[in-house]
């Protein structure tokens, strides 16, 4: 389609999830998702005061559009982001802008941001809402714009703004729509939870995504041990009607659930170095994402909640909570049954790649999948970091196929030439590797280090770059500029040699007429 | 209120496996062979693992307390004690106590600390032990007492300990009947010499399959290294490269000229293949750390052992193998890199 050569590659993409492929490397970890999947997801009460970061995504900041004492209701939105074309935050509830203050974000900087904080008046009164009642029908564009007004972002994680994500895809040509539903992280349940519990809207929702991205199918991958999640989806599927729409058991395998291991996976091929999914005609998204697109456009509801799950052996009672945007992690744990004694660590997220809070005052975001509380126990004690003895486990486990104790070492020594030849930015930071490493190197760390030096480096080099170009224009400016002179000058002498010339012919033709008259006397 | 916490970096799971667990497997993992060694050898094995294990961490301490590295932490990694366990099971058991003295001197001080401590060795320490004790002091490193002999001579343990701490080879305390030759060594005279390999095959060197006692000590060496495959603790790649070649490469000089070479099995389970296969040649920090790499490491060495076996100067070739292709290894890496994710 859209004129892509028809090759190889591109039908086994379209035969997405038709054969299962094995992703190199991985980690088969204790699930531990039993435990927040015992009840069904219940409904957060509202806070005292819902603290809403401006950012949430991917990118630079909203900006505050509401003032201090304002009332806002549910749905209206109060910080747009224009960056990359796309969205806005919303007020979670009605109530009213107590204050836009500097509070802890839920980033993984750990720094402190923006925070509109709102106080519930209690009614939760939704703005005047326009449904796109007969999506079908309607033009990609229209569906675009909507989803970009909703404030929706890649949910699995990544928080990416979704429009631009569907909005460069589509410009590409997809036919196949992934749905991620591998929650491949132990502990964090609230996918499976919302797939058992919402299959309706997860298939309306892929439906709806597969006509703005002009997609002929749609692939939904979930684990082979979500045994209830298979039946339910399979039954809404049949329930719409939908023949073009598959449900694809996958294995539990971390770190499957990561874009370019489950496209693996599913069509045996790699998304290119440096590209996009949308290269072999895919787009992914995670299935809570296409929930909030199905709400977005049928009941005009912009992203301003989302389940959370509360785990961990740091919380008495484990649980998937539907949380508002905005609500300090505390209230979710005392819905959890507060803390268990010993609760030693706080992480938003999973426990392989969530990150450390170091406060319960951080505010759940559209980002946060999961509180995670977690004793003495299971966690790695502080210790002293050993040499590596290059064992090569962390190589054995990495999915992109890195060498990372050679990557360490170039890192360590500022070998910035080695570690970009040796794939520094292909690196997924999965944190296989660091599970590995008995030496208890933070490699992901290291990484990380090393992505940013090589971003800064890249940034230095291109302002070295300008700056001489800038000089070398100059210099070829100065010259023009000198060149110019001199011509003109030549010019004016030549002009003045023309003059002189003038001169003497005047001079020659008044002698010859003087001559003449001589001569007639 | 709200309540505060520690940060520490993902992953957050407690710790999966340590470097002291994985050298102190590689130590249960020997257990069998070093079992065995003493049922043929005598209780003078035992000794000179202690011997070793003592100098060692000896060295090791003084080491780490020169360079400024916390000392308690480092002694507790273990790679110490298997540097000097597997540079003991090398020694002939009736060795002055001065070789493994010498020997943990060199492995430790010069060929670890000097070049940055664990992890930072180009060559194997206890390989580098070996070879300055077996280049420096030939007589006492090849004295080993054949296996008939020890129960003959009924050597207690406590004669066995004052021969060792006595400090004087055994040679030349006139027991020159005692000490004999090696399978390996028998093997080397008679090519030498241009002898058929069948007439010393009936020396009392030779068991059943291979050298007396050795071919059951490798035995046990095998199932120790396949308990380490299981573990995980060791990829498969070097040993099944070490074993596969060695197995191909000794075939082939067999078929050509049976009169002269030994067996594959001979070759095989005599002299310290099985222990270089498994226990040697997969040390990580000397060694090559790709799976490519690591295949093409296994095969050089079980190709430059059999060479040296062969047509070299010395019976068995291990240590010189190993420590050739430690030199080697970085080269290979560089060349057999695996290819990245999404990289044509």
């Amino acid at each position: 389609m859209f004129g892509r050569p028809k090759t190889a590659p591109m039908d086994a993409a379209r035969a997405a999830g038709t054969r299962l492929h094995r992703f190199d490397g991985g980690l088969r970890l204790r699930h531990h998702k039993k435990m927040s999947c015992e009840v069904p997801v219940q409904r957060a009460a509202l806070p005292q005061r819902l603290y809403v970061p401006l950012l949430q995504h991917t990118g630079r900041a909203a900006e505050a559009s509401v003032v201090t004492g304002q009332r806002v209701l549910k749905g209206d939105p109060i910080g747009c982001f224009r960056h990359l074309g796309s969205g806005c935050v919303h007020a979670p509830t009605s109530g009213t802008v107590s204050a836009v203050v500097k509070h802890p974000i839920s980033h993984p900087s750990g720094r402190e941001g923006l925070c509109i904080v709102i106080r519930p008046d209690g009614l939760d009164q939704w703005r005047q809402r326009q449904p796109i009642e007969h999506w079908a029908e309607a033009a990609p564009e229209t569906l675009l714009e909507r989803i970009r007004d909703s404030g929706i972002v890649g949910l699995g994680g990544a928080v990416f703004p979704t429009a631009f994500k569907v909005r460069d895809a589509s410009q590409r040509g997809i036919h196949t729509l992934i749905l991620n539903g591998s929650e491949c992280e132990p502990y964090i349940s609230c996918d499976e939870m919302l797939m058992r519990e919402q299959p309706d809207a997860i298939v309306l929702g892929a439906r709806i995504l597969q006509r703005a991205v002009g997609a002929q199918r749609t692939v939904i991958a979930i684990e082979d041990q979500m045994g209830a999640v298979n039946q339910a989806l399979g039954d809404a599927v049949r329930r719409a009607g939908a023949g073009n729409i598959d449900v694809v058991k996958v294995t539990t395998l971390y770190p499957e659930g990561g874009e370019k291991q489950l496209i693996q996976v599913l069509t045996g091929l790699e998304v290119p170095a440096g590209g996009r999914p949308a290269d072999l005609g895919l787009l992914c998204q995670n299935v809570a994402t296409a929930t909030a697109v199905a709400r977005a456009v049928t009941e005009d509801k912009p992203l301003v909640e989302r389940i959370v799950t509360v785990t961990g052996n740091g919380v008495r009672r484990p649980r998937n909570l539907l949380a508002a945007i905005g609500t300090p992690i505390a209230d979710l744990v005392e819905l959890a049954g507060g803390y268990a004694p010993h609760a030693a660590r706080l992480v938003l997220g999973g426990p392989m790649m969530g990150f450390p809070l170091a406060s319960d005052a951080n505010p759940v975001t559209k980002a946060a999948n999961c509180v995670l509380v977690l004793t003495e126990q299971d966690i790695r004690p502080p210790q002293p970091e050993l040499p590596c003895i290059r064992c090569g486990e962390c190589a054995r486990v990495c999915p992109a196929r890195l060498l990372p104790q050679q990557l360490n070492r170039f890192i360590r020594s500022g070998n910035w030439e080695a570690s970009e030849d040796h794939g520094l930015e292909d690196c997924i930071e999965c944190g296989c590797c660091d599970f590995a490493c008995p030496s208890h190197i933070p490699l992901v760390e290291w990484f990380r280090f090393g992505k940013s030096q090589l971003r800064s480096r890249a940034e230095d080099r291109r302002r070295a770059d300008l700056a001489r170009d800038r000089f070398e224009a100059r210099g070829t400016r100065l010259e023009r500029i000198k060149a110019e002179r001199k011509r003109r000058i030549a010019e004016k002498k030549r002009a003045l040699g023309d003059q002189r010339t003038m001169k003497d012919r005047i001079a020659a033709s008044v002698e010859r007429a003087r001559q003449r008259k001589e001569s007639a006397e | 209120m709200s309540r505060h916490f520690d940060t520490g970096a993902a992953p957050h799971f407690p710790p999966h496996a340590t470097v002291g667990g994985v050298m102190r497997q590689v130590l249960y993992a020997l257990a069998p062979g070093i079992a065995a060694h003493v049922w043929f050898f005598g209780t003078g094995v035992l000794f000179q693992i202690l011997l070793a294990t003592l100098f060692a961490l000896g060295f090791e301490a003084l080491a780490l307390k020169a360079r400024g590295r916390p000392v308690g932490v480092f002694l507790r990694d273990y790679s110490a004690v298997v540097t000097a366990v597997l540079f003991a099971l090398c020694v002939p058991p009736l060795a002055p106590w001065w070789i493994a003295f010498t020997g943990m001197l060199f492995a430790i001080v010069f060929a670890k600390h000097l070049y940055g401590g664990l992890g930072g060795n180009l060559f194997n320490p206890a390989m580098v032990a070996y070879v300055v004790a077996l280049v420096s002091f030939p007589q006492a490193m090849t004295a080993w007492i054949p296996t008939t002999d020890v129960a003959v001579h009924g050597l207690g343990p406590l004669d066995t300990l004052l021969t060792i701490l006595g400090g004087r080879p055994v040679n030349d305390l006139g027991w020159d009947a005692v000490t004999g030759a090696t399978a390996l060594d028998a093997i080397r005279t008679a090519a030498a010499s241009g002898q058929p390999i069948d007439a010393v095959r009936e020396s009392s060197a030779f068991g059943q399959l291979a050298g007396r006692g050795w071919e059951w000590i490798a035995g046990w060496y095998l199932l120790g290294g396949a308990w380490l495959l299981y573990r995980r603790i060791i990829s498969w790649q070097v040993p099944v490269a070490v074993i596969v070649t060695a197995l191909l490469f000794s075939s082939i000089t067999w078929l050509a000229d049976p009169a002269t070479f030994p067996s594959p099995v001979v070759d095989l389970l005599s002299g310290a293949l099985v222990l270089g296969a498994f226990f040697i040649a997969t040390d990580p920090v000397s060694g090559c750390t790709s799976d490519r790499g690591r295949l093409v490491f296994g095969a050089g060495v079980a190709i430059l052992t059999l060479v040296i076996r062969r047509w070299g100067g010395y019976p068995d070739g291990v240590a010189f193998a190993v420590l050739l292709m430690n030199m080697a290894a970085p080269l290979i890496d560089r060349y057999t890199r695996p290819r990245i994710y999404g990289h044509g």
